[in-house]
């Protein structure tokens, strides 16, 4: 199996699987950095969702032979303590639910905020329209955000 | 240490922790049982099998153990809060901490009928108070006054007099000496400070920087991987099995078959993927295989032919009927759906010859023990069930199937062994949510009163799906409700708010239909019926026709009923478990099509606990009741679920939401749940209001496979409303 050397959450990790191994799964599996969720495998739910040079990736349909040298966040990556504007929007909107979509809401309005700091409600909807929360969260997912984009 | 009475079961047992801080046990198998016990030390509390107690650590840390399963009803926020509300802790020093099972300990520890809070109330109030008590004794007792002079407030005792403070954390190994007072006082709800506001999900921070919390995140040394190939079709077995390519494939341990099952285990989730397809399985014909052609076929035989169990039977239909001015009859079908929660299940088991070791995310840690103790032949005792978070249930987790499959694969490999399902595997795994068509007819006397009304339920392996003793029961003198069940080889199972989750759209609809005919206001005409239920009532009934009325007039007020221009507005009123819900939806057209704008609802859950949890469980269940009723639906080919995955399963999506604005009832009465009921309202509100939008009536779910979102619908001409 080839050696693949990735770049996450600022090191450098090496990992010895299939070359069509999704990312989610080396993650999991082998990194264990059980934060990004599996929801569906299928570019579906969104649950998977991490950065690839910044620009939010269904990680569950990313083969780890396609990564190279790209910088990937997953959400343990995302701030070092945990209080990205929208980690703490989230508390204070207390968004979660059951929580296991949250982590994939996250990274993809992360991504989002980075590239529109100020989205409008439509921007943020349709960013957003990738990631089902069963939980039906999704009024304090968006308010999270729009709260995060005034602080940012 | 004090005398232990073995014999009786305890309610409040108080400790000290070897650490020296207070550790007081509540037994919540018996609320207002027997005299409280006094254990001495934390050894003896161990050896009574006492692990569900709030403990207080000399720095003032106050644990707190929450034994039902965490899904996201938020409870291991609200339970601790109603301790910390008597126990007048500081908040923040406040720690939760989810509790093994321990049938011992704990009562009803279930995720499941909204029925979690109303069941422990009054008992998580009594631990409260009890060691608030127990501290304001020991701080009396320190500075050598009478405990009335002393009061307790954010995790200190106060002397008024002198201004004397000590916290909690220092008195904690005093008061744990003291004898457990028998009559302790709750405080009035006006001087609540945390009970009713808005505190937030305990669990935010680990939820948010991605902690393996849930079953699926859960790893032990040494564990494998599995995944099951299971039969394609209900009514289907296993013919034959040729494992030689996927056990050659890397990674790959082993591949098992057990009853309809083959198991291939693995070190990696993905290379058990992989392997598993190209396993080669052949299946045979083992029952019927249905499709759901078939089952519109079977609804219109049995709803004419079939053998109906007659569920509610007051005055006489026939009569009504044959004297009635108008009679009116409609049918409402609803699909089976799948509770698709969006952590897959999974479970850990480890089989060893002592005994067995179960993680994972259960509903019930019960069920899943005495299923596994079925199963293997092993003692409970012998079994124990750790509960991770819960990534979602909606009833799918009350089954122990994934659990008992676990257990078994482990037993048989005689590994610890994490069980996976698949997204695909969850989805046509089975435990539907059951496909129901309603018949219902009214009979009207000349003046538009409800005469008669009669409702036959035809289920696929639904039990009963009528609430008989629910609305509009008990208002109506000539009544009529029975069932027919058809049983198939495609499972079913609770499904939130259970029955009521289509039901209530049915009936709710069908009410609207009949209100129009009688040429009524439809929240009036509800509100005669209710006013006839209280006057003149037939029958017994199980809902509380004030409360119902008291939510119906809410959600009015709120919602400006019959006073707005350009919105079409549909109501909806139910009662399920022990809460009262009224919903009005309002519906706008747009490019031809009906839009949901916005649904106003009015709870009443008796005394809301925690109002941002309660909004979130509010606003949760208005969004699965309207996406499940507007989108999913799981059909059927030869035995073969034809949905599989979110890709030709439709869930709601965030774009796809209305505006929601929630109000609760403030009655002061004791909390009655909030899980669920929200939910059910839902579907009804939405159909009647797009009726009202639209002059078409969906009686069938999913609504969006309607013409009237075909988006050519023209706009129902605008009605003067008169206004309830
Ligand atoms: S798991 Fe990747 S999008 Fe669903
Ligand atoms: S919070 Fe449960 S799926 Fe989103």
């Amino acid at each position: 199996m080839p050696l693949y050397k990735l770049q996450i959450n600022g090191t450098t990790r090496e990992i010895d699987v299939a070359e069509d191994t999704p990312l989610l799964w080396v993650l999991r599996d082998h990194l264990n950095l059980v934060g990004t969720k599996y929801g569906c495998g299928i570019a579906q739910c969104g649950a998977c969702t991490v950065h690839f040079d910044g620009a939010a990736t269904r990680s569950c349909v990313l083969p780890v032979s396609a990564i190279g040298n790209a910088k990937i966040t997953t959400i343990e990556g995302l701030s070092k303590e945990g209080d990205h504007p929208l980690q703490q929007a989230w508390d204070e909107v207390d968004v979660p639910q059951c929580g296991y979509c949250q982590a994939g809401q996250i990274m993809t309005a992360a991504a989002l905020l980075k590239q529109t700091p100020h989205p409008t409600t439509a921007q943020i909807e349709q960013t957003m329209h990738g990631n089902i929360c069963r939980c039906g969260a999704y009024h304090r997912i968006r308010e999270a955000i729009k709260l995060a984009s005034t602080k940012a | 240490m004090s005398t232990v009475n073995k014999s009786r079961r305890s309610f409040l047992k108080s400790t000290l922790l070897t650490t020296g801080g207070l550790m007081l046990g509540f037994s919540w198998a018996s609320a207002g049982a027997a005299a409280p016990v006094v254990v001495a030390d934390a050894g003896a509390a161990a050896s009574l099998g006492f692990n569900s107690y709030l403990s207080i650590a000399p720095d003032g840390i106050i644990t707190i153990f929450s034994p039902n399963p965490e899904l996201g009803q938020n409870i291991m926020t609200s339970f601790p809060m109603i301790v910390a509300e008597e126990l007048d802790a500081d908040w923040k020093k406040v720690k939760v901490v989810q509790a093994a099972l321990d049938t011992k300990a704990f009562d009803r520890q279930v995720t499941g009928g909204s029925g979690a809070v109303p069941h422990s109330w009054k008992l998580l109030r009594n631990a409260g108070a009890t060691a608030r008590q127990m501290l304001v004794q020991a701080a009396a007792q320190q500075w050598g006054v009478p405990a009335e002079e002393c009061t307790a407030a954010d995790g200190f005792v106060v002397h008024t007099k002198t201004g004397n403070k000590l916290d909690y954390g220092a008195l904690a190994e005093a008061a744990a000496k003291l004898p457990v007072p028998k009559d302790v006082k709750l405080k009035d709800r006006k001087d609540f400070k945390l009970i009713g506001k808005e505190v937030k999900n305990v669990a935010n921070k680990d939820i948010t920087t991605g902690k393996p919390l849930y079953g699926l995140d859960f790893h032990r040394e040494g564990m494998v991987l599995a995944m099951l190939q299971r039969p394609p079709a209900f009514g289907t077995r296993i013919k034959s099995v040729d494992a030689a390519a996927a056990k050659a494939m890397p990674g790959i341990i082993d591949v098992v078959q057990f009853k309809n099952n083959v198991a291939v285990v693995g070190k990696s989730t993905w290379e058990i993927m992989k392997a598993r397809k190209v396993l080669k399985v052949e299946y045979e014909k083992d029952g019927n295989t249905e499709s759901s052609e078939d089952h519109a076929k079977l609804f219109s035989t049995l709803m004419d032919t079939g053998t109906a169990t007659v569920r509610r039977k007051d005055g006489d239909v026939a009569t009504a009927f044959a004297g009635a001015a108008k009679v009116l009859r409609a049918e409402y079908e609803c699909p089976f759906i799948s509770h698709s929660p969006m952590e897959p299940m999974n479970f850990f088991a480890h089989v060893r010859e002592d005994g067995v070791e179960l993680v994972g995310p259960t509903q019930t840690p019960a069920l899943a023990r005495t299923s596994v103790s079925k199963l293997l032949n092993i003692p409970e005792e012998k079994i124990t069930v750790a509960i991770t978070r819960l990534g979602g249930g909606f009833g799918r987790r009350l089954k122990a199937d994934y659990v008992t499959e676990a257990a078994e694969l482990s037993s048989i490999i005689k590994k610890p062994v994490k069980l996976i399902w698949s997204r695909e595997d969850d989805m046509t795994g089975g435990s539907y949510r059951p496909a129901v068509r309603y018949r219902f007819e009214a009979a009207l006397d000349a003046a538009g009163n409800m005469i008669g009304y009669k409702l036959r339920g035809v289920g696929i392996n639904s039990g009963n799906p009528t609430r008989e003793d629910n609305f509009p029961s008990g208002a109506v003198p000539n009544l009529l409700i029975d069932t027919v069940e058809h049983q198939s080889p495609i499972t079913t199972g609770a499904w939130r708010a259970p029955i009521t989750n289509f039901l209530a759209y049915a009936e709710q609809s069908f009410l609207d239909e009949v209100a129009q005919a009688a040429k009524k206001d439809p929240i009036q005409f509800r509100l005669d019926l209710l006013q006839k239920a209280k006057t003149a009532p037939v029958g017994a009934i199980k809902y509380d026709i004030d409360r119902m009325i008291g939510v119906t007039k809410l959600v009015a007020q709120k919602a400006g009923w019959g006073t707005k221009k350009g919105v079409s507005q549909g109501f909806s009123v139910y009662f399920s478990h022990r809460s009262y819900v009224a919903q009005v939806a309002e519906v706008v057209m747009k490019g031809g099509k009906p839009v949901v704008q916005k649904i106003y609802a009015a709870s009443d859950c008796g005394e809301v606990v925690n109002l941002s949890g309660a909004r979130q469980q509010v606003m949760g269940g208005i969004v699965d009741g309207l996406g499940h009723a507007m989108y999913s639906k799981l059909s059927f080919k030869d035995g073969a679920p034809q949905q599989n995955n979110f890709g030709n399963y439709r869930l709601i999506r965030m774009m796809e939401i209305p505006e929601i604005e929630t109000h609760f009832v403030d009655n002061g009465i004791e909390p009655t749940g909030l899980g669920e009921p929200a939910l059910p309202p839902t579907g009804g509100a939405v159909a009647n209001a797009i009726q009202k939008a639209t002059g078409k009536r969906i009686r069938k779910q999913p609504f969006i496979e309607d013409p009237v979102f075909s988006g050519k619908t023209q706009a129902a001409p605008a009605k003067k409303m008169k206004t309830a």
